[in-house]
């Protein structure tokens, strides 16, 4: 399988503080790569210097994706190249229809020098199905971008966004936290589908509940800024029945 | 990202403003007078006397001058401290008489208008156009349509030449010189503008537009424009202002007066867009006799320092009025906005939309008065002041006055102050679209409520001139 993302003895400094104390971090195409780790772990710090967002310093380390270093490229130009992620708690938007945004994303990777209105009315069906395929009612388009989204829209919105835009490489961050169980099981069949159109897809969560949906194919453990294990979806397993103080002892 | 989207971004991170966007430098035309120095009695005469005036404005002129003279410079005015008036020239009459074709216009003075896509809006949506250069009107055309249906229009020089009978009913009758000092300089020195009498009943749905262009450096500008709409008339006027960028600073003192009587409808509308050496006083203000309706709209996007508070007597029964304002102090600029709504009648509504976006140390200042005196009965005054700023240097002050005499009377006032936030920011660029895009998406939902309420046309050119300094989201590729 080819490599898309490889994360390399990534030390990461957030306010001064050090984060990420060298992680290491393969993720191929068509797989699913779960990290997972307790509380202040480090796994957000890890999806966000991914993704480019200011303020999350690289010290030592860098990131490749297909093979090229993107730890000094903005964060609009890594999603551009085929990098998406997929918010835990996406920012509201106020003023800013929720099809406003889309068409101003579409638009700008479609070269549209006007990210107003849509370029390609095929969009517009494409939207409409995908609102269906993650059971999001046609009205969301018409609100205010995550502002009063139930936790279930907003991540089904941020599901919805991941398959529009076809990236290369999916982080979710908890893309099932705050959902009942017909929600997890909706977003563990949307991230089934992403792996069969051999997306690279890294996993991040807390709880192992999404596993009985979704069976992770590598997991990384991070225990305080640096991998505490690794192994297959046994390990993950493993975390859940005895709790994260397995890797602690290791 | 097209070359051109390409160069717009670079331009424009360089700092420079939307006037630089469009290519408007200052370029040399031809000047056929140009007073400047010490302002006296004088001077005053000579403009009045270049002009042909009668002698009642000679008079008006005259008595403004005295109470220039003789009232205090107000010290709450920002930016009064870079006003030399003396270093000013208050009368500059380019070498042009008034066309009526854009050919006409001499080549330099034509391709400004011409950047400015004028003539272009002009043949797409207006019913008139009046072009005022520095001191004098350069260019005026209305359709024939117009004329027919009994509307007077033409430039404010003009009128008072012809010494129609009822300009002097109401020129400074509604914003009268004595108000404040700089309302008395413009009485003393007023020049350019349009005059228009739209008569009983009659509806003219497309805008009229005059464009207020300064072309030079240490120069005064002082237009008039009074637009009287008699019973059920329906006007709606589209005010343009812009300058190019030149070393050392320009001076507006500009007014307008409005006269909405019984049941009329008059709608003003300003895109206010001087490059950011223009310091802009501006005078506004309008009376609603009962049943009648003024709407203003005020963009005001350029500039450096901008004082300007559209104001609204309603003075009959069942008038109405609404104020919105939405202001950008981008870099180094002061705006001191506001509206001010006057009931005097009773069942009067107003209501006030102000909209700030203060970035790169901007000041953005909201100056507002309700004033409902007894008797006006049931009367009711909303008003709304939303801030956006950008960063920790930037800021945005809010300072409503209510003065209700009323007990039956309703005001009610809501105020919201956001930050741009970098979670939003972040949100955006992981999307894809750069950061300038997505303050630019940021502004356009800060502003989405008012931006609805606005003219189709206005719409345009407010949004063209957002996208020019916010960054280059929209058709400007």
């Amino acid at each position: 399988m080819q490599t898309a993302l490889k994360v390399q003895n990534l030390k990461v400094r957030v306010g001064g503080k050090e984060i990420l104390k060298g992680v290491n971090l393969e993720l191929n195409y068509g797989e699913i790569h779960a990290v997972m780790g307790p509380n202040g772990s480090g796994k957000s710090t890890l999806a966000y210097t991914i993704m480019g967002r200011e303020g999350y310093e690289i010290v030592e380390g860098d990131i490749l994706f297909d093979g090229v270093s993107i730890k000094n490229l903005p964060a609009d130009e890594r999603a551009l190249r085929g990098l998406f992620l997929g918010f835990q708690e996406p920012p509201s938007i106020p003023g800013v229809r929720f099809s406003t945004f889309l068409i101003a994303v579409i638009n700008k990777r479609m070269g549209a020098p006007d990210l107003t209105t849509l370029k390609d009315p095929k969009k517009l069906r494409e939207i409409y199905n995908l609102l269906n395929e993650v059971g999001l009612n046609r009205s969301v388009l018409s609100r205010e971008l995550n502002v009063g989204f139930s936790g279930g829209e907003k991540k089904r919105s941020e599901m919805l966004q991941a398959l529009l835009l076809d990236p290369k490489v999916i982080i979710l961050d908890e893309p099932d936290s705050g959902l009942d169980v017909d929600g997890v099981r909706k977003i563990a069949e949307i991230i089934k589908e992403l792996k069969a159109k051999g997306k690279a897809i890294l996993l991040i969560t807390h709880y192992a509940r999404l596993f009985n949906f979704v069976e992770p194919d590598k997991v990384t453990v991070l225990v305080d800024g640096k991998v505490a294990a690794t192994g297959g979806p046994e390990l993950a397993h493993m975390i859940e029945e005895k709790g994260y103080q397995v890797v602690r002892q290791q | 990202m097209n070359k051109g989207a390409i160069k717009l971004r670079e331009e424009l991170l360089k700092g420079m403003d939307a006037v630089d966007m469009l290519g408007l430098t200052s370029k040399p035309y031809k000047i056929e007078v140009e007073l400047r120095g010490k302002i006296t009695r004088d001077v005053v005469e000579e403009i009045s006397r270049i002009k042909k005036e009668p002698d009642w404005m000679r008079r008006l002129r005259l008595r403004s001058l005295e109470l220039f003279e003789k009232l205090p410079m107000p010290k709450w005015v920002p930016g009064i401290e870079e006003i030399d008036l003396e270093e000013l020239a208050y009368y500059v009459k380019p070498e042009a008489t008034i066309a009526k074709n854009w050919d006409d216009l001499p080549k330099e003075i034509r391709e400004y208008y011409e950047k400015l896509g004028i003539p272009e809006a002009e043949a797409r949506f207006l019913a008139g156009l009046y072009a005022v250069m520095d001191s004098e009107t350069v260019y005026g055309r209305v359709k024939d349509a117009l004329k027919e249906k009994g509307i007077v229009i033409m430039s404010m020089d003009e009128a008072v030449q012809k010494d129609l009978p009822i300009l002097k009913e109401y020129f400074m009758r509604i914003f009268p010189p004595s108000d404040h000092k700089f309302a008395a300089l413009h009485g003393a020195l007023w020049s350019g503008g349009v005059f228009m009498y739209v008569p009983k009943g009659v509806k003219i749905p497309e805008p009229i537009e005059g464009f207020f262009l300064i072309g030079k450096a240490y120069e005064g500008q002082f237009e008039h424009t009074l637009i009287i709409a008699d019973e059920g008339s329906y006007v709606n006027f589209i005010e343009g202002c812009s300058a190019p960028r030149f070393a050392g600073y320009s001076f507006h003192d500009g007014m307008v007066e409005l006269y909405a009587h019984k049941n009329a409808v008059i709608k003003f509308t300003t895109v206010q867009n001087w490059s950011r050496n223009v310091i802009n006083y501006n005078n506004k203000r309008a009376i609603a006799e009962s049943g009648a309706r003024v709407d203003w709209f005020e963009g005001s996007i350029g500039s450096k320092i901008t004082v300007t508070y559209p104001s609204t007597i309603l003075k009959g029964e069942g008038a109405v009025s609404r104020s919105m304002v939405v202001s950008l102090s981008k870099g180094p600029v002061i705006k001191d906005t506001g509206s001010k709504m006057i009931h005097l009648a009773p069942g009067t509504r107003s209501r006030i939309v102000n909209k700030t976006i203060s970035a790169g140390g901007g000041v953005n200042i909201y100056r507002g008065l309700i004033k409902i005196i007894r008797g006006a009965k049931y009367s009711q005054a909303d008003v709304e002041c939303d801030s956006l700023i950008f960063d920790d240097k930037s800021k945005a002050h809010t300072y409503p006055h209510n003065q209700v005499d009323e007990p039956t009377a309703q005001v009610t006032h809501e105020a919201t102050t956001g930050r741009l936030s970098e979670p939003q920011l972040f949100y955006l660029q992981s999307r894809g679209l750069g950061e300038d895009e997505a303050k630019s998406l940021i502004v356009l939902g800060f502003l989405s409520d008012i931006l609805v309420e606005l003219p189709f046309e206005y719409l345009n050119v407010l949004n063209r001139v957002i996208q020019l300094e916010f960054k280059e989201l929209g058709s400007v590729g």
